[in-house]
């Protein structure tokens, strides 16, 4: 049969409706940013939140912007790695809000085989990645053994790798104060080399092979799940588990096999970060760090897609360290983590938008094919 | 000894008034894993009630006024949750983890410009409550009774009777477990899931309060509630969605709770030498250990979480 | 003078998107008549039942009570006007009471606070007078499927409804209860209630009704008299066209045993007891076997326990002489086992998948449509998927690319069909496989599962339906609270008697 190339008007397309969808998001979160600055202090209000938004080109010359612009990058590295992990999992119908202990414990794990073990760099990236995706895997685990939800076992474990790691990493922090050692002077080994991307920020020492690698991984992750058989059941499971079961799929083992891959992607996302010595772990620190949290709104901003996940981190990373810039005897910084979750929330709504969107298509359409259908038939009574 | 009975019952009182929260929610059909946010901004509603009262104000009505402030503010945050998921039919874990965020991130925005207004050098996120939290206490020979283990005792009757004996606790169990059956009857499902989520905006954020008073008297908002509108599902899972059971459950995590404030006085605990962090994690660590033996046969309401659609029979 | 109708609907028009699903329908309810309402599956019954009940706004027409224009925006409108429902899936809360279910919405109530003694009381006394027992005090979840029932009559009588609703009340009933219903419905009737029944089922209407309207696609046909007309004549105007009321089938040559079950127990999901208790059969090359049964008496757990979907507690299943009592699902389906699943959005279909993802979902592990690195290869898929659509007449908006959620309920039930009978096998399963589709769907799965047994392969088909199960069985098992009661032929057995053992009330030793 040959099959006829339908042609779908933009508007109709997911990607499309995704796309302005999340820039909806974007421009109402914003808004409501602003807003809330309006009420702290008007006065500031404007030029805080275009600080905000512009971030780095705050700096005049073209070079310190460059230098900013890498420091961003780093940053956005971690938040690509977490924001896959989160879709990857709610592909196949996880919530994994574990993604800031898996992130933990990739921190954790990566730090002590470096700081601890003195290992090299590629060492404390794959152990960073076993420990997040055994994290992961447990909470599989648990969910596909003892029906635990996984949203709950996720926060009681980020709860509990928060306090072992900073246990774990007591022993390497400095006898002063409660960071642990500069990684580029206790082990320079474990640094990721840079491969001359440095030279192209201004010189950014922090800027390695990090971001072409999470970029990567992206991509690695958009072929799985589109092209592959893994990808086919993984999504079939999400969609459907009684189906997927159904068809002989193993779900139990997929479900645990999923968590362990997100959690290994969180894992490998927090070595991204602590490797390249840009910061350092607090002993003493008592939250979660926020970048698991804001991979969940990089992932669902990004439209739930892979590709999508790289520019949608990045933007949510933007504005968190524009965040920073704010000026201080106003403003707080968490005002980009206001935003950031606002449109976490935000989100929530894209399923009605799309639904009414095309609820308003399909009218419009019907009315078209009426009047079309209204003229034929006058012209074939003409006749 | 007491000091461990005041602590537990102290946090046995949080998770209590979280968890029967959860319960509301739940029955009626709506998941609420916001609870946490809903927590802080209970107690942001609160602790300001505290702040910005005259010192002179009697502790009767100081009582009165934080219970409301915070049972007002847990109310109206929790309607973020009621409108996306009963009127948008978002995704009720998404918007919930939102909400989470969403009240950390807001609580610490505000606190932090109201300290920087008040004083430029001030960027803390914390808000001090030292004298006025004094009119929930009572000293009772040692034992320190706080007034809100009281109120828990009373939103655990407030709540057996209400879901059990009113018309009011069947209508909306009915929607957790039937929408389409109850629908059919003639009850409005989406007014009974919004008064489900209202009242366990309300009782979160009562929670909330209650939770940053017990044992010190001032809080940093930055930390949000550390976990406690999470644990406190859990113990909703554990009391099986009845809150008699519930209640139990609360009293078990509430001890594990209490065990990390008071074991440096427990002799044989502060001989063992454990470090803080693992009384710290023992509470999450009990409550994954319970909820895997518990929740094979957990029974949910059948139709939580999934939006009601009246065109979907 | 003639007195005015109890409820009259008035040219009732309601769209969906993209169908019209009552175009201008009139219906005239008579007081303490016994009116059917029939259709095929989709024809606007159950729409513009759902318009009478104030679930759905017509977008043209009215409804009058005795002559006098009403307005029905909500089931509490429908309520205050007498009307009530006995909807075809029970809106009951399982883990309610009898007595909770009945008083919900219209609860006996002081400052709030319920008053069930009262109710009690008045429950009782309904029961005693129209002859409807049930325990007011028994969980929902605990009762049978017709104590159900009777709980959704008291809970219209409970309201002192006078217009009564019933929305295809015999699919779950044994033939026995079915008579029971009708005396019960008649005696509505004779009190001066006036009675609204919904049916497919010919003969239920020629036995009860006084009156009928047909609806086709959902358009008014007609209203006759039943003392009138005949059960062909219903049945040109239900489907526009004469059916053929059986298969034509030639006699089965059954072979050597596919299937071999011994003593087979499923536990319950939901009781204590087992779902499935001992039931030992065979079913050969070249036959149908049927089983029969009311919902709910272990079949489709037993199918669960056959296919691996649950596990099974004892007992042994042969499949083609190897012992795949506990081997794994898909070990079963490579050997050849086909199943056609009674939820097809439950389990037979990944409704967000396109139709071609979902025509491989049993083989996209083969290496036809994977390759060694694990990249499935979408150019074989699309070919096999685009063979299968037009193999099978499978119809669809955008072809094999169409989202199969988008589909109709006949097209997708047509896509899981030729999915499992293209696919290599030797034994099919199929479990209702016709439920919820129009005649003309129906008539078109008998004759391909016909077919296949004329291939010579096994067929184990699960039916509720008793003329489907009369129509196409070579043997006839029959399942009584997870027990296999009897084994009939079809050439020699009548429905009436089928019934009996259906209901429990006839068993023999089947020795196998």
């Amino acid at each position: 049969m040959n099959q006829e190339k339908v042609k779908t008007p933009l508007l109709r397309r997911s990607g499309f409706q995704s796309l302005i969808a999340s820039l909806l998001c974007i421009i109402i979160g914003l808004l409501i940013g602003y807003i809330v600055l309006l009420i702290i202090n008007p006065a500031g209000a404007g030029e805080a939140i275009t600080t905000i938004i512009k971030n780095f080109f705050t700096y005049n010359k073209p070079k310190t912007q460059l230098k900013y612009l890498g420091s961003t990058l780093v940053k956005t590295a971690p938040l690509i790695m977490c924001s896959l992990s989160v879709l990857f999992a709610y592909k196949a119908g996880l919530f994994n809000i574990g993604v800031a202990g898996q992130y933990v414990v990739g921190a954790g794990a990566s730090l002590y085989f470096a700081l601890g073990l003195g290992m090299p760099w590629y060492v404390c990236l794959i152990a960073a990645i076993i420990a997040g995706a055994l994290l992961g895997a447990i909470s599989g685990l648990l969910k596909a053994l003892c029906n635990v939800n996984e949203v709950i076992s996720c926060i009681m474990l980020n709860w509990i790798s928060l306090y072992l790691v900073n246990i774990l990493l007591t022993p390497v922090k400095e006898p002063t104060s409660p960071y642990t050692f500069v990684l580029s002077s206790a082990n320079p080994d474990a640094v990721l080399p840079s491969m001359g991307l440095d030279s192209l920020f201004n010189n950014n020492q922090y800027v390695t092979i990090a971001i072409p690698l999470s970029i990567l991984v992206a991509v690695l992750v958009w072929v799985v799940l589109e092209k592959t058989k893994l990808g086919y059941e993984l999504k079939a499971t999400g969609f459907n588990k009684n189906a997927a079961k159904y068809c002989g799929m193993k779900e139990k083992k997929n479900l645990v096999l999923t968590m362990a891959i997100s959690g290994g992607l969180a894992g490998m996302g927090a070595a991204l970060l602590f490797l390249t010595g840009f910061e350092q772990w607090s002993c003493t620190q008592s939250a979660v760090p926020a970048t698991g949290f804001n991979g969940i709104s990089a992932a669902f901003l990004g439209g739930l897609n892979p590709i999508g996940a790289i520019f949608s981190s990045f933007f949510i990373q933007h504005i968190t360290v524009g965040g920073a810039y704010v000026d201080k005897t106003m403003y707080s910084a968490q005002i980009s983590d206001l935003i950031s979750s606002l449109i976490i929330y935000l989100c929530g709504f894209v399923f009605f938008f799309k639904y009414a969107l095309n609820k308003r298509l399909d009218q419009r359409d019907e009315k078209k094919a009426a009047l079309k259908a209204a003229d034929t038939e006058e012209g074939g009574e003409n006749k | 000894m007491i000091l461990l009975l005041q602590y537990t019952l102290i946090f046995a009182s949080v998770l209590m008034l979280v968890a029967l929260g959860g319960c509301f929610s739940e029955h009626s059909g709506i998941i609420n894993i916001g609870l946490e946010g809903i927590m802080v901004m209970g107690a942001l509603g609160g602790a300001l009630t505290m702040k910005f009262l005259p010192g002179d104000t009697s502790a009767f009505m100081m009582i009165v006024l934080v219970v409301l402030a915070s049972v007002i503010m847990g109310s109206i945050y929790s309607l973020l949750l009621a409108v996306a998921s009963i009127n948008f039919k978002a995704d009720q874990t998404l918007v919930g983890s939102a909400m989470n965020l969403l009240g950390a991130a807001g609580a610490t925005v505000f606190v932090k410009a109201m300290n920087t207004a008040e004083c430029v050098d001030n960027v803390s996120s914390t808000i001090q409550y030292i004298n006025a939290k004094k009119a929930f206490l009572v000293n009772i020979g040692g034992f320190e009774f706080n007034w809100f283990m009281l109120l828990a005792l009373l939103a655990l009757i407030f709540a057996y009777v209400t879901l059990y004996k009113t018309r009011f606790g069947l209508r909306l169990m009915a929607c957790g477990e039937h929408p389409q059956a109850a629908d059919s009857v003639g009850i409005n499902v989406q007014k009974m899931r919004y008064a489900g989520v209202l009242i366990s905006g309300a009782l979160g954020g009562l929670g909330g309060i209650v939770y940053i008073t017990a044992g010190v008297s001032e809080w940093k908002f930055e930390n949000g509630v550390a976990g406690f509108g999470f644990l406190g599902l859990a113990v909703m899972i554990f009391g099986q969605w009845k809150p008699i059971k519930i209640a139990l459950a609360a009293l078990l995590f509430g001890m594990f709770r209490a065990l990390s404030n008071v074991y440096g006085g427990i002799d044989f605990l502060s001989a063992m030498n454990i470090p803080a962090a693992v009384y710290n994690m023992l509470p999450y660590i009990i409550s994954l250990i319970v909820l895997a033996f518990t929740s094979k046969k957990s029974r949910a309401p059948k139709a939580e979480g999934i939006p009601y659609d009246k065109g979907m029979r | 003078m003639e007195q005015p109708y109890a409820i009259e609907m008035l040219n009732i028009t309601k769209r969906f998107p993209g169908i019209i699903a009552n175009d201008n329908i009139t219906l005239q309810l008579r007081k303490g008549e016994i009116h059917a309402l029939l259709g095929e599956n989709g024809a606007g019954k159950s729409t513009l039942m759902s318009v009478l009940f104030g679930l759905y706004q017509p977008e043209e027409g009215i409804i009058k009570k005795y002559g006098k224009q009403v307005n029905i925006k909500d089931p509490n409108d429908a309520n205050a006007l007498g009307i009530g429902m006995v909807h075809q899936h029970f809106k009951l809360v399982e883990c309610f009471t009898v007595l909770d279910n009945i008083i919900m919405g219209v609860e006996p109530c002081k400052f709030g606070f319920l008053r069930k003694d009262e109710a009690r009381k008045k429950v009782l006394e309904l029961s005693e007078k129209y002859g409807l027992k049930v325990d007011p005090d028994a969980l929902v979840e605990d009762i049978t499927v017709g104590m159900q029932q009777r709980t959704e009559i008291l809970k219209m009588l409970y309201r002192e409804n006078e217009i009564l609703i019933f929305d295809e009340p015999t699919a779950v009933l044994t033939p026995q209860e079915i008579d029971e219903l009708m005396q019960i419905m008649k005696g509505l009737a004779a009190e001066g209630k006036s009675i609204l029944f919904i049916s497919h089922k010919l003969n239920e209407i020629m036995s009860v009704a006084d009156r009928c309207t047909v609806l086709r696609k959902g358009k008014y046909i007609g209203t006759v008299n039943i003392a009138d007309t005949t059960k062909e004549e219903l049945s040109r105007m239900m489907v526009g066209r004469d059916v053929e009321f059986t298969v034509h089938k030639d006699a089965a040559k059954p072979g050597e045993p596919v299937l071999h079950v011994e003593n087979l127990c499923v536990a319950s999901k939901t009781h204590k007891h087992d779902a499935v208790h001992n039931v030992s059969f065979d079913v050969r090359e070249g036959e149908i076997v049927c089983i029969a049964g009311i919902d709910g008496n272990g079949q489709t757990e037993l199918v669960y326990g056959l296919t691996g979907l649950e596990p099974v507690k004892s007992g042994k299943v042969v499949f083609k002489d190897e012992n795949i009592t506990s081997a794994p699902i898909r070990r079963r389906s490579v050997m050849g086992m086909s199943h056609i699943p009674e939820d097809r959005h439950k389990h037979g279909l990944v409704l967000d998948y396109s139709l071609e993802d979902n025509l491989v979902l049993q083989r996209y592990f083969e290496p036809e449509f994977v390759n060694k690195a694990g990249f499935l290869k979408r150019g074989a898929i699309r070919q096999y998927a685009t063979r299968l659509i037009e193999q099978f007449d499978v119809r669809s908006g955008q072809g094999s690319v169409t989202t199969a959620r988008s589909m109709s309920g006949g097209n997708q039930q047509k896509a899981i069909i030729a999915r499992e009978m293209d696919k290599e096998t030797s034994l099919l399963i199929a479990v209702q496989p016709t439920r919820g589709l129009d005649v003309g769907a129906i008539e078109y799965i008998h004759k391909q599962i016909v077919a296949q047994r004329d291939k010579g392969k096994a067929v184990l088909l699960v039916s509720l339906e008793l003329d489907e199960v009369m129509a196409l069985s070579d043997r006839i098992l029959v399942m009584y609270e997870g027990e296999i009661v009897g084994e009939l032929d079809p050439k020699t057995t009548s429905v009436q008697e089928l019934g009996l053992y259906m209901a429990g009330a006839k068993r023999e030793e089947v020795k196998k």
